[in-house]
C-alpha cells in the first residue's frame, strides 16, 4: 500500500473528485480528515471507508470560504497532537458568467472557495508539515485555469490564481521537504459538469482527444502519485488529467 | 535540562549555529542563518520542545531571542 502511515487532510471530499482521491487513499492505506460543508454525507463517507478500508478518518463541518470554520478544524485536529502529511486543496465551485452580467456575490463566492480556502487551508497545514518534517500539499486548478475560457473568467482566473499560488509556495517550501503541486483537471463527470447546459456539455466532449468525460478516479489516481513517495523529487507541477482535451 | 537550555538547544538546532551564538540580542534576520525559512523550522522545534502550539500573531511578533522568551512566558513557559 502506498500510503500506509500516513494521513492525509482532503476538503470537499463528500463527492465527486474529492470522495474519489479520499476512497483511493484509504484503499492505498492512509487515515483521513475529511472536510465538507456536508456533514451529513460526509458521516455516510467516514462510515464505508471505515468499514471497507479498515482505516480511521475525523470528518469535520467546513465551509472553507469562512476562515474561522477552517481555524476550528485545525484547532482540534492540532489539539489532539494529531499531525498529517498530505493535504488536498479540493474544495471548490464553479459557476458559469460572462464577465459582463456576473455578479458581486458570485465573484466573491468562487474566489472564498477556490483561492482563499486554499490559502488558508495551506497556511494552517504547514504547522503539520514542519513536525512531520516535510509533506505533500496538492491543489486542484482546471484546464479552464491554464487555457481559459468563454464564459468562465471568474472561475477560470481562481483556478489561475491556484496556479500563481501553487508555483510560488513550492518555491518556498522546497528547502523544507514540502512539496507543492496542482492538478489540472478537463471534463471530468461529476455534479459539478452535470449541471452544465447540454450545448456547452456536448461542445466540451467533442473536444477531448480521447473522446470521453474523465472519471473522478482518473484525477485520484495522479492525486495519489503525488500524494506518494514516487513523486518525491516532483514539486512545482501543474498536471493536466484531461484526456488530450483542447480548449 | 532546564527552560533556558531548552531554548538555547532550539534555537541553535533550527538555525544550525552554535549554542553559545544565541543571545537575548541575537535578531530574526540580524544573522544569515535566521532567515525566514529556519524561522519557520524555529517554531515548530519551539512547539514540540515545550509542547504548545504557538498562534499566528506570535510566530509573526517572535523577532528576537528575548522576544522568544517574553512570547513563551505567556504559555507558561518560565525562564
Amino acid at each position: 500500500m502506498m500510503l500506509k502511515g500516513k494521513i492525509a487532510l482532503i476538503t470537499g471530499a463528500s463527492k465527486g473528485i474529492g470522495f474519489a482521491i479520499a476512497e483511493l487513499f484509504a484503499k492505498e492505506g492512509a487515515d483521513l480528515i475529511l472536510f465538507s460543508r456536508n456533514i451529513e454525507a460526509l458521516k455516510k463517507v467516514k462510515k464505508k471507508l471505515e468499514e471497507e478500508y479498515k482505516v480511521k478518518v475525523m470528518v469535520f463541518s467546513v465551509d472553507v470560504r469562512k476562515k474561522q470554520e477552517i481555524e476550528n478544524a485545525f484547532n482540534t485536529i492540532y489539539s489532539e497532537k494529531i499531525f498529517f502529511d498530505i493535504l488536498v486543496n479540493n474544495a471548490g465551485i464553479m459557476v458559469d458568467a460572462t464577465l459582463q452580467v456576473v455578479k458581486e456575490d458570485i465573484i466573491e463566492s468562487i474566489y472564498q472557495t477556490n483561492v482563499f480556502g486554499t490559502i488558508n487551508c495551506s497556511q494552517f497545514s504547514l504547522k503539520s508539515f514542519l513536525r512531520r518534517r516535510g509533506g505533500s500539499i496538492i491543489n486542484l486548478s482546471s484546464i479552464i485555469g491554464t487555457n481559459g475560457n468563454s464564459a468562465q473568467t471568474i472561475y477560470g482566473s481562481s483556478k489561475a490564481a491556484v496556479i500563481g499560488f501553487t508555483k510560488s509556495l513550492s518555491k518556498e517550501l522546497a528547502p523544507l521537504n514540502i512539496r507543492v503541486n496542482a492538478l489540472a483537471p478537463g471534463f471530468i463527470d461529476t455534479d459539478m459538469t452535470k449541471g452544465m447546459d447540454q450545448k456547452f456539455y456536448e461542445k466540451n466532449l467533442a473536444s477531448i482527444g480521447m473522446r470521453r468525460l474523465g472519471k473522478p478516479q482518473d484525477v485520484a489516481k495522479v492525486a495519489l502519485f503525488l500524494a506518494s513517495d514516487l513523486s518525491g523529487y516532483v514539486t512545482g507541477q501543474i498536471i493536466g488529467v484531461d484526456g488530450g482535451m483542447i480548449i | 535540562m532546564n527552560n533556558q537550555e531548552k531554548l538555547i538547544q532550539s534555537f541553535a538546532e533550527a538555525l544550525s549555529i552554535e549554542p553559545s551564538l544565541i543571545k537575548d540580542t541575537l535578531m530574526y534576520q540580524g544573522i544569515e542563518e535566521w532567515d525566514s525559512i529556519s524561522h519557520m523550522i524555529l517554531i515548530s522545534q519551539l512547539e514540540e520542545t515545550f509542547d504548545i502550539s504557538i498562534d499566528t500573531d506570535d510566530v509573526i511578533d517572535m523577532s528576537s531571542v528575548a522576544k522568544a522568551k517574553e512570547i513563551l512566558t505567556k504559555y507558561n513557559i518560565k525562564f
